[in-house]
C-alpha cells in the first residue's frame, strides 16, 4: 500500500472521508490508477487526500466520528453501569476506579469554580475521560488497526479522534459557547458588554471611560477568541505530533521496539496531562463569566 | 486536516454525552458518595460516643469494686467481732458450768465426809460402851452412860 515513507506518513494521517465529489471530477487511487470522471455529483468515501479536500466542507471524517462517538458510549456506558450500581457501603475495585475519577473531578471543580452550576461537574468529567479515551487510541500501535481496515478494503482509518482538528475544535468552541450561554445567562447582555468593553482598562473620568472603550473591546474580543482556538489546537497539536512520532517511530525496522516503548511510556504522561488540561481550562473559563470582575 | 462537518458532528455528540452524563451518571455517582461520607461520619461519631460510654462504665466499674470491697471489709470485721464474742461467751459458759460442778461435788463430798463421821461416831459409841461392858462385866446402864460416851465421841 505504501511505498514511499512519504506515502507511508501520508496515508496514516488521512483521515477516511465521506462527502460529494462534483460531476466532472477525475477519480484517481492511491496508487495513481485512474477510475474514470463522475457524470454526475456523488457521494462517496475519498480515496486519496485530494478527494478529501475536494469535498469540501461538508464532508465528514466517518473514521474520527466512529472512534469518538464510540468511546463516548465507553465511557457513559460504563459510568453508568457502575453509578447504577453504585453503593454508599463498601465499594468494589470498579466502583472504586470510577468513584476516585469522579472525586479528582469534583475536587478540581472545587477547586477553580466558585459559582453554582450543575452542569460544570458533569461536563469537566465528560470532558476528561472522553478525552482521556481518545487520547488512549494513541497507545495502541499504529498499524495495527489501518492495517486490518486495508485488508477489509477500507482506504484510510485513523483511530485517534483527538488528532483530528475537527474533534478537537468542535469540543473547543461547544465549550466557547457554553461560556458565551451562561455568560449571557449570568449577567446578561450588558454584563457581557461591560466585561468586554470596561476592562483592562479604566477610567474614572466619564470621557476617558469612553475613548478606552474601543481598546478594551479590541484586547478582549481578541483574547476571548484566542481561548477556544487554544484550546482546541492545544489537544490537536499535542496528540498530533505524538502520533507522528509514532509513525516516525514505526517506519525504522526492529530498532523501533524500545523507541516505542520508550516513547509510549512517555505519552502515558502526555494523554492523561492533555486530558487534564482541556478539563481545567474549560472550568477556568467557565469560572470567568461567573465571576464578578 | 480539512476542518469539516465532522465539527457538527463531533458537537452533537459531545452535547449528548454531556447531557448524559449530567443526567445519569454524576448525580448517582456523587450521591453515593456523599452518602458514604455521611455513613463514615456516622460510625466516627457512634465510636467516639462508644468509647467515652466505655470509660464511663469502666468508672463506674471500679466505683462498684471499691464499694463492694468495703462492705465485704465490714462483713467480715463483723463475723470477727461475733465470733470472738461467741468464743467469749462460750468459755464464760464454760466457767461457770465448771464452777457449778465444782462446788456441786464439794457439798456432796462434804455430805458424804459427814455421814461416814457421823456413822464412825455411832459405831465409835457402840464399841466403847460393849468395850466398857466387857471390862466392867456387867451391863451398864446404857442410858446413863451413853451421854459420857457421846461427849466422848463428839470429842472425836
Amino acid at each position: 500500500m505504501a511505498n514511499t515513507a512519504t506515502e507511508y506518513i501520508q496515508h496514516h494521517l488521512q483521515n477516511l472521508t465521506y462527502g460529494q465529489l462534483p460531476a466532472g471530477y477525475q477519480r484517481v487511487d492511491a496508487y495513481g490508477h485512474p477510475q474514470g470522471v463522475l457524470t454526475e455529483p456523488t457521494w462517496t468515501f475519498a480515496l486519496t487526500p485530494a478527494e478529501a479536500k475536494e469535498m469540501g466542507f461538508w464532508a465528514i471524517h466517518v473514521d474520527s466520528m466512529l472512534w469518538s462517538v464510540f468511546l463516548g458510549f465507553v465511557f457513559v456506558l460504563l459510568f453508568r453501569f457502575v453509578a447504577k450500581n453504585a453503593t454508599a457501603g463498601v465499594p468494589g475495585k470498579l466502583q472504586n476506579v470510577i468513584e476516585s475519577i469522579v472525586e479528582f473531578v469534583d475536587t478540581s471543580v472545587r477547586e477553580s469554580f466558585h459559582g453554582k452550576n450543575p452542569l460544570i461537574a458533569p461536563l469537566a468529567l465528560t470532558i476528561f475521560v472522553w478525552i482521556f479515551f481518545m487520547n488512549l487510541m494513541d497507545l495502541i500501535p499504529v498499524d495495527w488497526i489501518p492495517g486490518l481496515a486495508t485488508l477489509a478494503g477500507i482506504p484510510y482509518m485513523k483511530i485517534v479522534p483527538s488528532t483530528d482538528p475537527n474533534i478537537t475544535m468542535s469540543m473547543s468552541i461547544s465549550v466557547f459557547f457554553l461560556m458565551l450561554f451562561f455568560w449571557i445567562k449570568v449577567k446578561g447582555v450588558s454584563g457581557l458588554f461591560s466585561d468586554l468593553a470596561l476592562h483592562p482598562f479604566s477610567s474614572k473620568n466619564p470621557l476617558g471611560k469612553v475613548i478606552l472603550i474601543p481598546v478594551n473591546l479590541l484586547l478582549e474580543t481578541v483574547s476571548l477568541l484566542a481561548k477556544p482556538v487554544s484550546l482546541g489546537l492545544r489537544l490537536f497539536g499535542n496528540m498530533y505530533a505524538g502520533e507522528l512520532i509514532f509513525i516516525l517511530i514505526a517506519m525504522i525496522g526492529w530498532a523501533q521496539l524500545p523507541l516505542h516503548f520508550g516513547w509510549a511510556v512517555l505519552h502515558i504522561l502526555v494523554i492523561t496531562l492533555q486530558a487534564y488540561i482541556f478539563m481545567t481550562l474549560t472550568i477556568v473559563y467557565l469560572s470567568s463569566v461567573h465571576e464578578e470582575h | 486536516m480539512n476542518l469539516n462537518a465532522t465539527l457538527i458532528g463531533q458537537s452533537i455528540a459531545f452535547m449528548f454525552f454531556v447531557w448524559f452524563c449530567m443526567k445519569y451518571v454524576w448525580p448517582p455517582l456523587t450521591k453515593a458518595l456523599s452518602d458514604r461520607q455521611q455513613k463514615i461520619a456516622d460510625g466516627l461519631a457512634a465510636a467516639d460516643k462508644a468509647e467515652k460510654d466505655l470509660a464511663q462504665a469502666n468508672d463506674k466499674v471500679a466505683e462498684l469494686l471499691k464499694e463492694a470491697r468495703a462492705e465485704a471489709q465490714g462483713i467480715i470485721e463483723l463475723a470477727n467481732k461475733r465470733a470472738n464474742q461467741i468464743v467469749d461467751e462460750a468459755k464464760e459458759q464454760a466457767r461457770a458450768e465448771g464452777d457449778r460442778l465444782k462446788v456441786a461435788a464439794a457439798a456432796e463430798i462434804e455430805q458424804d465426809a459427814n455421814r461416814a463421821r457421823e456413822a464412825l461416831r455411832t459405831q465409835v459409841a457402840s464399841l466403847a460402851i460393849a468395850g466398857a461392858e466387857r471390862i466392867l462385866g456387867e451391863r451398864l446402864d446404857e442410858a446413863a452412860n451413853s451421854k459420857l460416851v457421846d461427849d466422848l465421841a463428839a470429842e472425836l
